[in-house]
């Protein structure tokens, strides 16, 4: 996993609630079996009106997104994630997200940003004015940054960790072998095995 | 203080607990489809690791998969890559698979249980969100992502914080005509789309003991809906009766010991909630959607709200996005709404069960003109079971397709899709835009409601259907 420390970048404002990963990634592109190549998929519906806010010119090369509450409901699809770092998101914004999008956004370094919706209003109101401006995402700091907002926001000190590192699960899961292997050997008999009867 | 079910059943896996670090918890069920698996082989394969453990691993084929012609190859070669993935990766890592045509192959969700994998007490994940229908059996049970699949099939654990718990408790009865799938729509319309974030649900009160497990599980799997991971449901009688003697169900001493362990598994008296939502059963009616979100539901009686009717903006201005989206006029009675085409079917709406309440429904009846009805049961065990009862007759004879198993029209993988501007009364689980195909309109609905739907043309319950049945045949 990349490692995430801070970003700095332009923003798309996303003014929408409750966009969940079917919008993000339509179920016709997880027919793929890689993780990259889903940029054209994102947001695929509404990329067809030329006047959607990613289509817009003073958009291009945005990297920071800031969408309405209740960002990535629905599908578990990690593909979600994939498509917006494949179009070039480093960090979401929103005042809610949905678990499972969330895990699987800091599981592949996306940091995924709980601010108040009053803060996203801000975001949106100055990005808005103007397309030029700057959001800062600071996770040393834990603190978000633009031209009059400067907000701290919370992240598990794991996740932090793990993301300022870009360190992978596995790894440091295996380094607790022992653990599993002695919570295997007092498993019951009665739980059930895929491969017996 | 006593534990609730979810704090007990989360304690008895945790692999290693230690100070500013999630739990690592053990996962004992693992099932597998082929759109979230291909990229966590590819992992395995890239860091040189194997499946930890094959024998608490289990895949199917079933988004992809078409409901006719099974025999033939499958003629989109995007999909027919995936699946070949899919089979490729469990052959070469040894994983049990019931692919396309196997008598075992179904929906997961469906196949799980239907083979006895599916306990109490058990955790279950599956890189799918409606994992949370297994919780109908007191498992807990999560979807989760590609990563994590990964994971699981490389540690057979996961790192995870544990969640708060929300009780759900759903008093008095369910009045005649109201099922399990009007039930959790209700109280989704109630706490909303993110009610549920960052809790795992346990549905209890006398309306929910009183569920078979077809109904429990319709329960259970759309709490993901609600925005919670996991919905739990106590094991009980019902329970241990719908497990005794299935495949995978434990035998003799070891059924002895499971169902004195699975006796356990109650919220103790004593227990706190993170939070409680109290449902009067007895108040509800057939629910349906109106809307793109699974919250944005009324009962049939209502009319399609009024998005000015809403105080919180964000609420107003998402209601007057998806009247444009579905094509409705705000103040019209949900009743007068027509639909092109009937799905009865999915994760949620898919077992026999539900089969057999849409075939009551439209014995001696017949599908409007005008109007396609799609039959998908959940598993191909399903599908035998309903044809052994003659169910299938009964759907062909009213004019609906009756198909092999697959997740269908749930969403738009396979070629069972909407067109654009189509409508559809569906017994699947999200009516997401485009979710059942692009441009479609989606209107969640039970097995009842879509079969009388299904009868007049527009949505409808079965206190609708004043008609002497149609004889069959003429």
């Amino acid at each position: 996993m990349e490692a995430f420390t801070t970003h700095t970048g332009r923003a798309v404002p996303l003014r929408r609630s409750n966009v969940d990963t079917d919008q993000i990634i339509p179920a016709h592109w997880l027919k793929k079996v890689t993780r990259d190549g889903f940029e054209d998929g994102l947001f695929e519906a509404w990329r067809k009106d030329p006047e959607f806010v990613l289509n817009r010119p003073e958009r291009q090369g945005a990297t920071v997104l800031v969408a309405g509450p209740d960002f990535g409901t629905g599908s578990s699809r990690e593909h979600a994630v994939w498509a917006l770092q494949n179009y070039g998101f480093k960090t979401v914004i929103s005042a809610r997200f949905a678990d499972i999008f969330r895990g699987n956004s800091l599981k592949n370094g996306l940091l995924t940003v709980v601010l108040e919706q009053k803060i996203v209003d801000e975001l949106w109101k100055l990005t808005e004015a103007d397309p030029t401006a700057e959001i800062t995402v600071d996770l040393q700091a834990r603190e978000v940054r633009a031209e009059g907002v400067t907000a701290s926001f919370e992240l598990d000190e794991n996740s932090r960790w793990r993301l300022l590192n870009g360190l992978d699960d596995i790894s440091l899961t295996l380094r607790n072998e022992a653990d599993i292997a002695a919570y295997e050997e007092k498993r019951p008999a009665y739980k059930p095995q895929t491969l017996r009867g | 203080m006593g534990r609730t079910l979810a704090e007990k059943v989360w304690d008895d896996h945790v692999v290693r607990r230690a100070e500013g670090e999630p739990d690592l918890l053990y996962i004992d069920l693992h099932l597998l489809h082929e759109v979230t698996s291909p990229q966590a082989f590819d992992g395995l394969r890239q860091n040189g690791r194997r499946v930890r453990r094959l024998d608490l691993t289990i895949a199917t084929e079933d988004h992809n998969t078409p409901t006719l012609d099974i025999d033939k190859p499958i003629a989109d070669p995007v999909s027919r890559a995936q699946l070949e993935t899919l089979r490729k990766n469990c052959a070469e890592f040894g994983v049990r698979l019931h692919p396309l045509g196997d008598v075992e192959q179904g929906v997961v969700h469906v196949v799980g249980p239907q083979l006895g994998l599916t306990q109490p007490g058990t955790t279950v994940v599956c890189g799918d969100s409606h994992t949370s229908t297994h919780g109908a059996f007191g498992a807990l049970a999560f979807g989760i992502g590609t990563s994590q699949v990964e994971h699981v099939l490389a540690t057979q654990t996961l790192p995870m914080a544990r969640p708060k718990t929300m009780a759900i408790t759903v008093d008095g009865e369910l009045p005649e005509g109201v099922t399990a799938k009007d039930l959790i729509l209700a109280i989704i319309a109630r706490i909303g789309t993110g009610g549920g974030q960052g809790y795992i649900l346990e549905y209890r009160g006398p309306a929910i003991e009183k569920l078979s497990m077809e109904a429990r599980m319709t329960i259970c799997n759309m709490s993901i809906e609600a925005g919670a991971r996991a919905g739990m449901i106590a094991p009980d009688e019902t329970t241990f009766e719908y497990l005794k003697g299935r495949p995978h169900a434990p035998e003799g001493a070891d059924w002895d010991a499971a169902v004195a362990y699975w006796k356990t598994l109650r919220t103790d008296d004593d227990a706190e909630f993170d939070a409680e939502v109290v449902i009067d059963a007895t108040a509800l009616s057939p629910f349906v959607t109106w809307g793109t979100n699974p919250g944005q539901g009324a009962p049939l009686s209502a009319s399609v709200p009024d998005p000015a009717s809403y105080e919180d903006a964000s609420e107003r201005l998402a209601a007057e996005k998806a009247l444009e989206y579905m094509g409705l006029e705000a103040g019209a009675p949900l009743r007068s709404i027509k639909v092109d085409t009937v799905f009865v079917g999915s994760c949620t709406n898919g077992r026999i069960e539900d089969l057999r309440a849409a075939a009551a429904i439209l014995k001696d009846r017949k599908v409007a003109d005008g109007v396609r009805m799609l039959v998908v049961p959940g598993s191909a065990r399903v599908g035998l079971q309903a044809a052994s009862e003659g169910l299938d007759v009964v759907f062909k004879e009213a004019g609906a397709e009756w198909r092999y198993a697959g997740c269908s029209m749930c969403l738009g993988m396979n070629p069972d899709q909407l067109a654009p501007g189509e409508r559809s009364a569906s017994t699947s689980n999200r009516n997401f835009e485009g979710r059942q195909g692009k441009g479609g309109r989606t209107h969640l609905v039970s097995p009842q409601v879509a079969a009388a739907t299904a009868v007049l043309g527009h949505l409808a319950s079965p206190a609708d259907l004043t008609d002497d049945r149609t004889p069959a045949g003429v």
